[in-house]
């Protein structure tokens, strides 16, 4: 897995036309394409900006952008939708790491919405994402007057989203229609937009979990400690290990807190997003966690299961 | 490890693809239990079987509804041995469109056929369109076998024809049973005639041909990076060949030559780069470069003209007295192509540019090679071209069309008058600058 060490290129050997076919690595290979899609966007839109959501594939995401752009800064801000329920150690993460390697964050919260009560206990899951996340982007996209926005998404997510595009068109509204996508060829981007239109970027569509953790590991990109395991308090909900470590998870009857090793396997708000019993506190084992495991790290998140096709709907309505 | 291996499919509808394919990542273990029991839940109201491994495959819901594949899926899995990208297209109407596309990035295509129906006219056009998109690996799966009572005659008969329709290719058959699972992971007994490796064994082994490598240098400038007053980088991902430190290239459409300074990465400088890696090169004479120009070793083609195969994939028909965008490497022209295709039709045509392009025929260089056409109107993506031939001009000078009629045909061909004057506007200023 490991990447080839700086100013140490991949060995030769006969001709060196002949090429590192066999040795070639495949996280190289993802990079370079990543590389070249981030590329394509700076070089045919007036104002891109990467979607920020503090998970390990923005974190990803980002030692991407450093690398597309070296030896210039990244030349786009950051834009993170603020559910306010997020875990305080990603608000946390999120604001040490983006100083330190001195990219510009733009923080975007549907004060409206909080004022009126949204939350995911009241208005039930899919009014809350509606309005805290997938509303809550239009908005700051719109604000911003972005023309092209890079997400983390991966097509080994989610059924729906094998179908989607590098460069995935959205109306003047932000929707996505799934019947009218450009075929996308080679390495041939299709950039030309009407205008209000914008499109989404899905940089790391190649990937797959395993291959975000093996870059990660690989590179040593640090992402938030919520993906390691250690004791922490939860409440057990079906499947779902609910973390009582914010204020924002009401216990309902019957239920009763409890100390569990366990980590994340995906980080979202944090009354819907479940942690799993793990006892893998590194990258390492994380990566041997994973290949072992027989469930897909979207399981716990309880928003993809309130109603069938359920993220289909939501990629229609704007979301990622 | 024999790295990554991008792998596309084609079958007629019925012939079994999404439940071959469903069952490769099922008993791949690439496929999670979660998504498992979904599958299960829905496949209650189905009759294919205990699981509908089609149903892992067919990801949007108008196709779980109708029972129908109408995009190309992407699959990601891996074994010990190797990690796959397996474009999954579609069988039916759309699907030279689709198919198309899923072999403009796959190194091997997949092409399953009914044992009870034999080779069927469509599966000759399929196979005509990944040979067309340049592919030399191929998989003939001869699905259903059991059906047939595995009899080895139906096999070889299927395998004789496609070894007519696909001389020149490396062809490996399979007899198999997707919904039975025979000869998918592992060698079927029920094929005791059967010598060669089950299918996921090929696919984890196969040394497929990958000419980029091999091909002259090539990288097609997409940024120009300019981050203080002393760099001066050229951005872009290698589409061929190798370069190092002090080697020889010329700049194109300028012809002008420099040498390699450095190949600057974030990782550090490296003292070679080959085919696919993404860099940004400095060179050692300051030299007028900007995006869409190519940096490049060795002999090239720089021309207005060329003939191509031509895939429309576009409800409106192809016109040729229209102006389209061409998208080719990081180079945009306006174009014209000299006769009309409709949708899903695949044509030899030839094509006029504004403004140079710098390229290599599609069977020498798929990178520099290959082409996309876009509707200035509605922006959609409405063929992909192949560059076969150049057309070299006797006398550039008379073929050349004049600043006028140039003017003309931007006029011609905007679909709006707003769109007319402005294009008009730009290449008065082009020309004048």
């Amino acid at each position: 897995m490991a990447i080839a060490a700086p100013h140490h290129p991949a060995p030769q050997s006969g001709p060196r036309t002949a090429g590192p076919s066999a040795g070639y690595d495949h996280l190289r290979a993802l990079e370079a394409e990543s590389l070249h899609i981030m590329r394509e966007v700076v070089a045919e839109f007036e104002r891109p900006v990467m979607l920020y959501s503090i998970g390990k594939d923005s974190s990803v995401l980002l030692r991407l952008a450093q690398k597309a752009f070296y030896p210039g800064p990244i030349p786009f801000p950051l834009l993170h939708v603020d559910t306010t329920y997020k875990f305080r150690e990603m608000i946390e993460f999120r604001d040490n790491y983006v100083k330190e390697i001195g990219a510009r964050l733009i923080v975007h919260t549907n004060t409206e919405a909080i004022a009126d009560g949204t939350q995911p206990f009241l208005v039930g899951t899919q009014r809350c994402c509606g309005a805290l996340k997938t509303k809550s982007l239009l908005d700051a996209l719109e604000a911003g007057g972005f023309d092209a926005a890079f997400g983390g998404a991966r097509r080994d997510e989610e059924r729906s989203r094998a179908k989607e595009r590098i460069f995935s068109l959205r109306d003047a509204s932000g929707q996505w229609d799934p019947k009218n996508q450009r075929p996308e060829l080679w390495q041939l981007l299709n950039s030309r937009i009407h205008h209000g239109e914008s499109i989404r970027v899905f940089p790391l569509s190649n990937w797959t979990e395993i291959d975000v953790w093996s870059y990660i590991h690989a590179e040593s990109i640090p992402v938030v400690p919520l993906y390691f395991a250690r004791e922490r308090e939860v409440v057990v909900r079906g499947e779902s290990l609910i973390s009582l470590e914010q204020p924002f998870v009401p216990l309902l009857p019957g239920e009763r807190p409890q100390r569990i090793t366990c980590r994340m396997r995906s980080l979202g708000c944090s009354p819907c997003t479940g942690a799993v019993r793990s006892e893998a506190d590194t990258v390492p084992k994380i990566i041997e966690e994973l290949i072992a495991t027989k469930n897909s790290e979207r399981q716990l998140r309880v928003i993809d299961h309130d109603q069938d096709g359920s993220m289909e709907l939501k990629k229609r309505e704007g979301y990622f | 490890m024999p790295g990554l291996l991008r792998i596309c499919t084609a079958g007629s509808v019925d012939d079994g693809k999404s439940t071959l394919i469903g069952r490769l990542l099922y008993d791949s273990r690439s496929v999670y239990e979660d998504q498992v029991h979904s599958v299960q839940k829905a496949s209650r109201n189905r009759t294919a079987g205990p699981i509908d491994f089609s149903l892992f495959t067919d990801g949007l819901k108008a196709e779980r509804e109708q029972g129908i594949t109408i995009d190309v899926a992407y699959r990601y899995f891996a074994t010990a041995r190797r990690k796959f990208i397996l474009a999954d297209t579609p069988g039916h109407e759309q699907y030279t469109r689709n198919m198309a596309t899923g072999a403009s990035t796959a190194d091997l295509a997949i092409l399953l056929v009914d044992a009870r129906n034999g080779v069927r006219v469509q599966s000759r056009r399929h196979a005509h369109i990944a040979r067309l998109l340049g592919i030399k690996d191929y998989v003939l799966a001869v699905n259903k076998m059991d059906l047939v009572e595995f009899d080895r005659t139906v096999f070889e008969d299927v395998v004789e024809e496609f070894d007519r329709i696909l001389p020149d290719a490396n062809l490996h058959a399979i007899p198999l049973s997707a919904l039975h699972g025979d000869n998918v992971i592992t060698r079927s007994e029920r094929t005791p005639w059967f010598e060669g490796a089950s299918l996921l064994e090929f696919l984890e082994t196969v040394e497929v041909e990958r000419t980029a490598l091999s091909r002259p240098f090539r990288l097609p400038v997409q940024l120009v990076m300019r981050p203080d007053q002393d760099f001066r980088g050229y951005a872009g991902q290698i589409v061929s060949g190798s370069v190092a430190p002090g080697d020889l290239v010329t700049v194109w459409p300028s012809g002008r030559a420099s040498r390699v300074k450095r190949i600057v990465t974030w990782d550090g400088d490296l003292s070679i780069a080959h085919a696919g890696m993404s860099v940004t090169l400095t060179l050692e004479d300051e030299i007028d470069i900007s995006r869409g120009d190519l940096i490049a070793i060795g002999d090239i083609e720089v021309g207005q003209r060329f003939k191509a195969e031509v895939v429309w994939m576009d409800e409106r028909p192809l016109d040729p007295g229209r102006v389209y965008l061409m998208k080719h490497t990081t180079r945009t022209v306006t174009a014209e192509v000299d006769h009309g295709l409709v949708l899903n039709q695949i044509g030899s045509v030839t094509i006029s540019t504004t403004r140079p392009i710098v390229f290599d025929r599609y069977a020498e260089n798929r990178g520099t090679g290959s082409f996309i056409l876009i509707d200035r109107s509605t922006n959609f993506t409405a063929g992909a071209g192949m560059i076969t031939d150049p057309i070299r001009e006797r006398s550039p000078i008379v073929t050349k069309p004049s600043a006028a009629e140039r003017l003309a045909r931007i006029a011609r061909g905007a679909p709006t008058e707003a769109e007319a004057i402005a294009g008009v506007k730009k290449a008065l200023e082009d020309l004048l600058s």
